[in-house]
């Protein structure tokens, strides 16, 4: 049947992408069940949608899918996320010679303080990190997938290292 | 001390995003400028850190089983919409139940509707079904690169071919002088049975004949399908049936058959 074939065509595709389209989820719902769900139903979208894929960056594109499918379920499922404050500095702190504090703060954070430091990012913060350092993304591919400008994954990746960076710095300072 | 280019461009070195003027330029300024190989290096320690505390969530086990479970209920060849609906819902949780519910009642009204209306939406026929089984087989024939078994423009030498590898001599005829040359053929299976697949070319495009005995079928006038960008022939002569199927115009593909019909059977045009 051609639905089969349909079926196994998209199969083949998009199946290699089920862990970063998992990895997304998981990391915009920060929940396991709801991960799988919204993984889910993002690969039934992509299914009803694969005859409108034109070809190119699947990965992207299946992304882009899961992104939307989870910003819906969000607005549906949580309360709206305060708002994400665009004051912040870039701390550029002080030029100490020798022992960099926070290179060491880096370079000893371990597992669970890191995941929580990402967990607490901002949607919009955490999903231009999870995209850049874990699915290795262009900016290019990150615009596309996000639906944003160039520029706009710039500073976006800019201040979520630098969240990260403070909130790995203050979680380290606490515990010594 | 405040570098203008630390944050202007050492992420962008970091992530391999500046073309090769800028890198070069980076790489020689990151050697003078203190405070843009500091951040350089924290960015880079984020990174490691990153890597090291293994972040990425893997799909759990079971997962992949759902979703392909949840894609054999869903978007059948004829009527996607419909049962990729229905059977879709069986597997989403309440939250998702109810917005699918919500967003889909109007289209599900439809649908029933039309159930009511439209005999053609209660299912494939048996043509419509083969009809998606000549087409996958002439995709496939495509896209696995194997078009043909035997490679020749000579009638002479496809036809006998097919000798002691079907228990039928299919008609082949080579149409090379009308724009259509013959390019070789193979085997191939269409519900079920082995049947002969003739290869013809036009221009850059290329047409797949299914030819194959079917007694049950009287003559038959030709219909006209077109799927997924794809048309299609199907008619019956003298105990064959015959499907035709390419990405050449529909016009094309009808005068494609009209020729074949008539070297096939001269007496009938």
């Amino acid at each position: 049947m051609q639905g089969t074939a349909t079926r196994e065509r998209f199969e083949q595709a998009v199946l290699p992408h089920l862990d970063a389209a998992y990895n997304l989820a998981r990391w915009l719902t920060r929940n396991e069940q709801d991960a799988q769900d919204v993984t889910q139903e993002a690969f039934l979208r992509a299914f009803r949608f694969f005859d409108g894929y034109q070809g190119g960056n699947m990965r992207a594109w299946l992304l882009t899918i899961v992104r939307n499918t989870c910003y819906t379920w969000l607005h549906q499922n949580r309360p709206p996320e305060s708002a994400v404050e665009f004051d912040e500095e870039i701390h550029s702190s002080e030029s100490s010679v020798g022992a960099d504090p926070e290179l060491q703060a880096l370079a000893s954070a371990d597992k669970v303080t890191l995941h929580r430091a990402l967990a607490e990012l901002p949607d919009i913060f955490r999903e231009v990190l999870v995209l850049r350092e874990m699915e290795g993304m262009s900016y290019k591919e990150i615009a596309d997938v996000a639906s944003v400008s160039l520029g706009t994954v710039m500073s976006r990746l800019a201040r979520a290292r630098t969240r990260l960076r403070q909130s790995l710095g203050a979680a380290l300072g606490k515990e010594s | 001390m405040s570098c203008k280019l630390t944050q202007r461009f050492v992420p962008g070195y970091l992530d391999g995003e500046l073309d090769l003027s800028r890198t070069i330029e980076m790489e020689t300024h990151l050697q003078v400028c203190a405070e843009c190989a500091r951040e350089l290096e924290r960015l880079q320690a984020l990174r490691t850190a990153m890597q090291r505390g293994s972040l990425a969530y893997a799909a759990p086990e079971g997962l992949r089983e759902r979703i392909q479970s949840s894609l054999r209920g869903s978007a059948p060849a004829v009527v996607p919409e419909r049962a990729g609906f229905w059977h879709s819902l069986q597997f989403l949780r309440p939250p998702l139940l109810l917005r699918w519910a919500a967003a889909f009642a109007v289209l599900a009204f439809c649908f029933v509707t039309a159930w009511q209306f439209l005999p053609g939406l209660r299912g494939p026929t048996s043509e419509q079904r083969l009809a998606a089984e000549v087409l996958t087989s002439h995709v496939r024939s495509l896209e696995a690169n194997h078009l043909m078994d035997v490679v020749s423009t000579d009638q002479h030498t496809v036809k006998p071919w097919f000798d002691g590898k079907l228990d039928f001599s299919p008609p082949v005829e080579d149409l090379a002088s009308d724009g259509f040359p013959l390019v070789g053929g193979r085997l191939d299976y269409l519900e079920g049975r082995q049947v002969a697949a003739l290869v013809y070319q036009r221009r850059k495009h290329f047409i797949n004949l299914f030819v194959w005995p079917d007694a049950s079928v009287s003559n038959s006038a030709k219909t006209l399908a077109s799927q997924q960008g794809y048309n299609m022939m199907r008619w019956s002569r003298g105990g064959f049936q015959f499907w035709a199927v390419s990405d050449v115009s529909a016009q094309d593909l009808a005068d494609f058959v009209r020729r074949i019909e008539t070297r096939i059977s001269p007496e009938s045009k």
